[in-house]
């Protein structure tokens, strides 16, 4: 098993405000990767570093290193949209583009230079096949995105990353606005698609990363505290924070 | 913070303790019965053993009630799997106290030598039993570790039982069928030794994650 991302010594700042200390991590290839911690602990700005959207934040600071497939992503060599093409991301709360659904899907490769109808056709399709939606939606492909129901809305926006073909897909709490019914096709869609994706989920629910994630990774006041197998860390945790954390004691 | 699964913790304690006590209770009284022929005694196991099978489903589904309600994870997940585990043993050691007075029963207790060495093996084996309960209670692994090195005390004890009893045989045939009941008694309570010990392997699992030979 290959690294897909690698984190060493890395440290992140919000002004005066350190929110990431000295992480140090391996993101496993083709598998998921959850990432948990209380509220403020650091996880969501590490997601968001990997495929650099903490440059739209104005005063970070960042040390340390971040590799991706062996290349530094902070490089000056680097073309952002270029990463953001590998690295594809999916928020919390369903955000389609307010228009059609195949519009949506097909966005990511106009803007990389895509025209060609049947292509862009084969796209769309594979990209909402992947996201378990297309029988859903293949009758009504024209219709605004904004007429689905919250959990297809979301299955949307995984499709619309996908249609970009990326290599890693991170997910900040992706379920955390649905109801159980969407959250467990969610959940049996993000396994599905380990296949082929390397997937990092942030997620504040606990069961929902025993029952996914392969790896999970406890972050605590900026701190990654443990990092491992899900089975051991939710079995017999080795750090006494991760055990009061995941059991329930704090947070 | 998680008060309520706290008390539901703690009650699930008591009642391991509670069939705990349950247990030893059983064997002293099935130990007494065959040094004193009260066959009053012989009735209380049997009725001690069907309070025991209910304790066991008791406990069984409190278990099941705190997996489905709380989705425990690391400690509390080894605690109550554990506790899962291990009242089959004590389930187990209820039912073999009462094995041993369905044997005296219908016995013809002779004063021997062989029944004080069984006396002795009793006491040792419901000393293991107390302790691997406080060790699965208190979280104790030096304890257990005690419990499960005290095995081979009861082990020996059955052995020099055998040893005699071949003896027995060997000097008048008429004792066969009395010695046969003394072996199979020894054997209970050598049972009820082994028991003890998985419960202390349990509480060692509760503590470390780890079962006692991949320890090793």
């Amino acid at each position: 098993m290959s690294n897909i991302i690698t984190v060493k010594d890395m440290c992140l700042w919000y002004g005066d405000n350190q929110a990431l200390k000295n992480i140090n991590i391996e993101i496993p290839e083709k598998n998921i990767t959850a990432f948990i911690g209380p509220s403020g602990c650091g996880k969501s700005t590490l997601l968001k570093t990997f495929n650099r959207m903490n440059d739209l934040v104005p005063d970070v600071k960042i040390t340390g290193d971040i590799k991706y497939n062996e290349n530094d992503i902070f490089s000056k060599e680097v073309d952002v949209n270029s990463l953001r093409k590998e690295i594809g991301m999916v928020f919390q709360k369903p955000n389609p583009f307010p228009m059609s659904i195949y519009d949506n899907v097909a966005y990511g490769p106009r803007t990389h230079g895509i025209t060609n109808k049947v292509k862009l056709d084969e796209i769309v399709e594979q990209a909402l096949r992947d996201a378990a939606i297309w029988d859903e939606v293949k009758d009504r492909l024209k219709k605004s995105a904004l007429g689905m129901s919250g959990g297809q809305q979301q299955r949307l926006c995984i499709a619309r990353a996908l249609a970009v073909q990326p290599k890693v897909l991170l997910m900040d709490e992706p379920t955390s606005a649905l109801d159980p019914i969407s959250t467990s096709r969610i959940e049996e869609l993000v396994m599905e698609l380990k296949e082929k994706y390397t997937i990092v989920m942030v997620t504040h629910n606990m069961q929902q990363a025993v029952r996914v994630s392969n790896y999970t990774a406890f972050f605590l006041l900026g701190e990654l505290v443990e990092f491992g197998k899900t089975d051991d860390i939710f079995s017999h945790p080795k750090d006494k924070r991760t055990e009061d954390y995941i059991t329930g004691r704090f947070g | 913070m998680r008060t309520r699964f706290d008390e539901q913790l703690f009650e699930l304690n008591r009642k391991i303790i509670e069939m705990g006590a349950m247990c030893e209770e059983a064997i002293a009284k099935s130990a007494k019965a065959l040094s004193t022929n009260d066959m009053r005694l012989a009735d209380e196991v049997k009725n001690n053993s069907t309070l025991i099978d209910q304790m066991e489903r008791d406990i069984e589904s409190h278990c099941m009630k705190l997996l489905l309600h709380q989705q425990p994870v690391a400690s509390d997940l080894r605690i109550i799997s554990a506790t899962l585990k291990m009242i089959t043993d004590l389930e187990r050691i209820g039912d073999q106290a009462e094995d041993i007075v369905e044997i005296i029963k219908y016995m013809d207790i002779k004063s021997t030598e062989e029944i004080t060495l069984i006396e002795d093996m009793a006491r040792e084996a419901i000393k293991m039993v107390t302790e691997s309960i406080d060790a699965f209670i208190k979280k104790d692994v030096v304890l257990a570790e005690k419990v499960i090195d005290q095995d081979d005390i009861v082990d020996d004890y059955f052995l020099k039982v055998k040893n005699n009893i071949v003896y027995l045989i060997t000097e008048n045939h008429d004792n066969g069928e009395f010695a046969l009941d003394l072996l199979m008694i020894s054997k209970y309570f050598e049972r009820i030794g082994d028991h003890a010990t998985n419960i202390a392997e349990w509480a060692i699992y509760v503590v470390t994650g780890l079962h006692q030979e991949e320890q090793k």
